[in-house]
């Protein structure tokens, strides 16, 4: 660990420019959007909770949704220099920690927090270039923006960048 | 109503009922153990989600946790989170091994443990049941042994939906002299802890 590491909580975005790095610590269903400009070497990170604002009966705090978060991350990003067209975008979290057997939407919580952030990326027209996304256990993310790599560690299932 | 509209008096009501809640819970686990178990008096915590994964000691702390719904008068949650040392416990002592045999989780030793969750979580809000006079059943448990930031989460997602604070009702098990063991958390959504405070008369 360096010691210029911001963390970034639950319902949380931050940004931060070369030599930064960005960290999320025991993520579980919560859903890890990284997104980095490949020209200025600027990194955002979004800790989203749930996937759309408009189904929550408050929707004040904007970093909790994957679609007002995602917007609220360029926002921050683009005053720090970067634009649009230069940002790719790496996903991880979203996994379901524990497996019932009755039939509340929060089983599919994870699974619904990735596919919001897809389909807004995807309007936005920011290409995802990787993700570890979905399974039963909880990850740590640290993102670098020296290279925009993302690494990912977890217990049990081992350490890897995307 | 608000969470930060609860007074001092709200949240001794809400102490209160996490002791009593835990103190049968900690009784069933001192018979299960046959080794005295205390507790700590119970914490209310009511903190923003970015402190969530801060609670436990750390974000990736590994730990058991055994999570159930509350079902009945009110809804919420009943998460209680082992030390991955105590489980190992608790486990071979169930499964008349020695207590500090290895223990290798798989099917039985998981049951095992659920059914641990099951009889705790049971004696916690039968007790809190008996209180209130309110009908409040746990639901089956489902376990996960992961990091305590992400098993933390879960209830702090569905919090999520509504506000943008949580309240734990945490209550800590001791053994000996300072041994942690685990930590029970209700997490009554926005409503149940009202009805949970007028149950009481702690309302008006």
């Amino acid at each position: 660990m360096t010691d210029n590491i911001i963390k970034v909580g639950m319902a949380d975005v931050n940004c931060t420019k070369h030599p930064g790095v960005l960290a999320t610590l025991g993520l579980g269903s919560c859903v890890g959007i990284a997104l980095y400009d490949i020209k200025i070497k600027t990194i955002g990170l979004a800790h989203i909770m749930l996937p759309w604002s408009h189904q929550a009966k408050n929707n004040a705090n904007r970093a909790k949704f994957a679609d007002t978060g995602i917007l609220l991350l360029l926002e921050k990003m683009s005053e720090a220099g970067a634009s649009l067209k230069n940002i790719v975008a790496k996903l991880a979290g979203g996994a379901q920690m524990f497996s019932f057997s009755g039939n509340s939407d929060m089983i599919r919580i994870g699974q619904r927090n990735v596919e919001a952030t897809k389909e807004v990326l995807q309007q936005l027209r920011i290409p995802v270039i990787s993700e570890d996304t979905g399974g039963n256990y909880g990850r740590t993310i640290e993102f670098y923006s020296e290279d925009g790599r993302l690494m990912i560690k977890t217990i049990g299932h081992g350490i890897k960048y995307i | 109503m608000d969470l930060s509209l609860l007074n001092s008096f709200h949240l001794d009501v809400l102490k209160e009922i996490g002791n009593i809640g835990a103190g049968n819970a900690a009784t069933a686990l001192a018979k299960l153990l046959n080794k005295k178990v205390d507790m700590k008096v119970p914490q209310i915590r009511i903190m923003g989600f970015s402190e969530v994964n801060e609670v436990l000691g750390g974000a990736e702390t590994p730990v058991v946790g055994i999570l159930l719904s509350v079902l009945g008068d009110i809804s919420g949650y009943i998460l209680f989170v082992l030390e991955q040392s105590a489980a190992n416990t608790l486990v071979n002592i169930l499964m008349s091994k020695k207590p500090d045999e290895e223990l290798e989780y798989n099917e039985i030793t998981l049951s095992a443990l659920k059914e641990v969750g099951n009889i705790l979580t049971s004696s916690y809000l039968s007790a809190l049941s008996t209180l209130t006079g309110l009908n409040i059943k746990p639901d089956v448990p489902a376990l996960a042994i992961d990091m305590a930031g992400a098993i933390l989460s879960v209830p702090a997602i569905e919090f999520g939906k509504t506000t943008d604070t949580v309240l734990y009702i945490e209550t800590e098990f001791i053994e000996g002299e300072d041994r942690v063991i685990g930590d029970f958390f209700l997490v009554p959504d926005t409503e149940s802890y009202i009805r949970l405070l007028d149950s009481l008369g702690a309302m008006c």
